[in-house]
């Protein structure tokens, strides 16, 4: 059974140019770009190139750039080091929607007696600016917000955000690991001080990410060792993988036009064929801005773990917002910020779309996905007209 | 990826006994559309005490669909005291074992049928509505707690939120939950039952004062952790207007947070006769 993919927030296939761009240096160009000798010299001139294509891909220096193993560590570094470099200052200001590598980290700060402020969001998923502007005071160290979210594409005025922050002296970071490839940004524009991203989103291999480092900031590394990357992240390059990320970054310029146009066109169409289809079912998150590739989808009275294993038979992968996929008992802490209601949260399902997508793949799932949500309403207790639950605390 | 079992898979893809009674004997319903999962048993039982007949409704993952149709089909054939020998451990068995993070599922299905047994025999309430809510979060009670750790030999907090869901919320509850595995190991005292110091005789501006008091300073903080807010619009006798805010007011369980929390709080703290209403 051929699988139709359709969790590219999850992670992504390798592009195949990507790959063969990689081949060679995990063979015959194994040397170590440290090295004094040419055969290791040639390694690091690779990585000068894929240095030169992710700046070109966001609009800053080579020398901004840090190579380093995941989003996760570019959200750590970032935080870490924008607190290390000020320690004078104890707030972070944050958002209630931010990934777990930002959010968890900074829980943890808090325990370690930091100040945190999280930025609510309205019911659409978005921020409101006046919020973060009262939220700033005269210790606050770092604004740490979110380009897009990874669970309904919904996208923050960062460009705005970055400018607020610098107007008032306040460091800023982003993660920005959704939103490269997908919607074009430069960095000449928007004033963040850092920027995360990670190479399995786009299309390059696990186990690599890049972050970006405004010149004249102040940085604090967060990995200590030998002088790679300048000494700010010690640790022997991931060659392959920082070449494999380079690449995906050319193809990400190339790409960015065919995703809001053709990928967005396959992501409409599934979505309002579904809506079409299926009664009692709405979008999470304000859909005029969006990342192009995702939609997040919450259908009333039945269960995402349910619906993603009924799709599973038929090569269908998707991931939910639901509580019983990940393992947690509550729904995703970003569908409660946004106040979706349990009814439907429970029942939310995220569509991430690619280039490596079809009409076909769009056509299967708008055919099968209505008879799976009939199917799990007729089985659930809980129907249209009956209004409210049985009683419970929850 | 859950590591499901095929007979889970089988009596999730292919459910036996799907629906509802129209002449039931009787009926279990528990959990709700708030807590992720619901279950609701029909019983048709005969003259001799048989359970002739057992058809459910299941919302939630695939392995309480699983539970609740191995359940089903457990108890069919059986007389009603037969039947209420199956455990949650018995249902688990019967689909070959479930991840030890869905156990809650089975003991939904224990619990389930618990509540039509105690329907069919007139009784005025489940046994698992009895005790104090431990877990608000998921409305799990004191007597539900202590049930799981007895039957299941349960040693570790973290596997009483596998077998109840108590505790996998917020977690505020984590404390008491230690407290109560501490008791069955024979460690500590019962749970003392804090009566609450109620004032009598206020008047009614001292009433308004307490109640404002009680508010903002308990029920306000607790509601802000999810999101949600409230605010005392006015106090008309015994008739406290509040309106809800943030994801409280576009929550579907916002009643159910009003009267078993809010309400409930003002009572024991103020006037057993308060009415909480909310105004929009
Ligand atoms: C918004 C966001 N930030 C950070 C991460 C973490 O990235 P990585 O898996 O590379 O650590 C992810 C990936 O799930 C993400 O979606
Ligand atoms: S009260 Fe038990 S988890 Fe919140």
């Amino acid at each position: 059974m051929p699988v139709i993919y359709m969790d590219n927030n999850a992670t992504t296939k390798v592009d195949p140019a990507v790959l063969e761009e990689m081949l060679p240096y995990f063979s015959e160009q194994y040397g170590n770009p440290s090295s004094m000798h040419m055969f290791g010299g040639m390694v690091g001139r690779k990585l000068s190139e894929a240095r030169e294509r992710v700046a070109a891909s966001f609009g800053c220096q080579p020398g901004e750039i840090i190579f380093n193993a995941c989003g996760t560590e570019g959200d750590n570094t970032a935080i870490r080091s924008a607190l290390a470099s000020q320690p004078d200052k104890r707030h972070i200001i944050t958002t209630r929607v931010e990934h777990p590598a930002v959010l968890n980290l900074v829980k943890h700060l808090e325990r370690k007696g930091y100040e945190a402020t999280y930025l609510g969001v309205d019911e659409q998923g978005r921020l409101d600016l006046e919020e973060l502007r009262d939220a700033i005071r005269h210790d606050t160290a770092l604004i740490s917000v979110m380009f897009a979210n990874n669970e309904t594409g919904v996208i923050f005025p960062i460009k705005e955000i970055a400018e607020i922050a610098k107007e008032r002296g306040v460091l800023m970071h982003t993660d920005a690991v959704q939103v490269l490839g997908k919607v074009p940004f430069d960095l000449k524009d928007i004033p963040v001080d850092f920027l995360a991203v990670s190479g399995h989103k786009v299309h390059a291999p696990k186990g690599v990410g890049a972050m970006f480092v405004r010149k004249g900031v102040q940085f604090r590394p967060f990995m200590m060792g030998g002088h790679q990357e300048h000494g700010r992240r010690a640790g022997t390059e991931n060659t392959t993988g920082i070449i494999g990320l380079g690449k995906a970054c050319e193809l990400a310029m190339g790409n960015v036009t065919h995703e809001n146009t053709v990928v967005r066109a396959l992501r409409d169409k599934l979505e309002k064929k579904l809506i079409e289809a299926v009664p009692d079912t709405r979008i999470n998150g304000v859909v005029d801005s969006r990342l192009p590739n995702t939609t997040s989808l919450a259908f009333q009275f039945v269960e995402g773990e349910s619906i993603l294993l009924m799709l599973d038979a038929f090569g269908v992968c998707a991931s939910s917002g639901s509580a019983c996929t990940s393992g947690s008992l509550e729904p995703s802490h970003v569908l409660r910020a946004m106040g979706v209601p349990f009814t439907y949260a429970h029942g939310s399902i995220r569509f991430s779309l690619s280039r490596f997508n079809t009409e076909a793949d769009v056509d299967l799932v708008v055919a099968e996905l209505p008879k799976i949500i009939h199917r799990l309403r007729e089985i659930s207790p809980f129907k249209r007209t009956e209004g409210e639950a049985p009683a419970c605390t929850c | 990826m859950w590591e499901y079992t095929d007979k889970v898979r089988e009596h999730f893809i292919n459910p036996k006994n799907v629906g509802e009674i129209a002449d039931a004997s009787c009926v279990g319903e528990v959990g709700s559309l708030a807590c992720g999962d619901a279950l609701k048993l029909f019983l048709k039982v005969d003259e001799n005490d048989r359970i002739v007949d057992a058809k459910f409704q299941t919302f939630g993952c695939a392995s309480a669909i699983a539970s609740s149709s191995a359940l089903t089909e457990m108890i069919k054939g059986k007389t009603v005291d037969e039947a209420m020998d199956v455990s949650n451990q018995d249902i688990a068995e019967f689909l070959g074992g479930l991840p030890k993070e869905k156990m809650h599922c089975s003991v939904m299905g224990k619990e389930a049928l618990e509540a039509a047994v105690a329907n069919l025999r007139g009784l005025p309430m489940a046994p698992h509505e009895e005790g104090e809510v431990v877990c608000e979060c998921f409305g799990v009670t004191d007597t539900t707690i202590r049930k799981a750790i007895a039957e299941n030999n349960l040693k570790t907090v973290e596997e009483i939120t596998d077998f109840t869901k108590a505790g996998g919320g917020c977690g505020k509850c984590l404390d008491k939950l230690a407290d109560l595995l501490a008791e069955s190991k024979g460690g500590l005292k019962p749970l003392q039952p804090v009566a609450p110091a109620r004032p009598t005789g206020l008047t009614n501006l001292q009433r308004m004062k307490l109640i404002s008091k009680i508010i903002d300073e308990e029920i306000s903080p607790s509601l802000q952790k999810d999101g949600g807010n409230i605010e005392l619009v006015d106090v008309d006798g015994k008739t406290v207007l509040v309106q809800l805010r943030g994801a409280c007011s576009s929550c579907k369980s916002s009643q159910l947070t009003l009267k078993q929390f809010v309400e409930k709080r003002l009572r024991d703290a103020v006037d057993p006769d308060l009415v909480v209403e909310e105004v929009r």
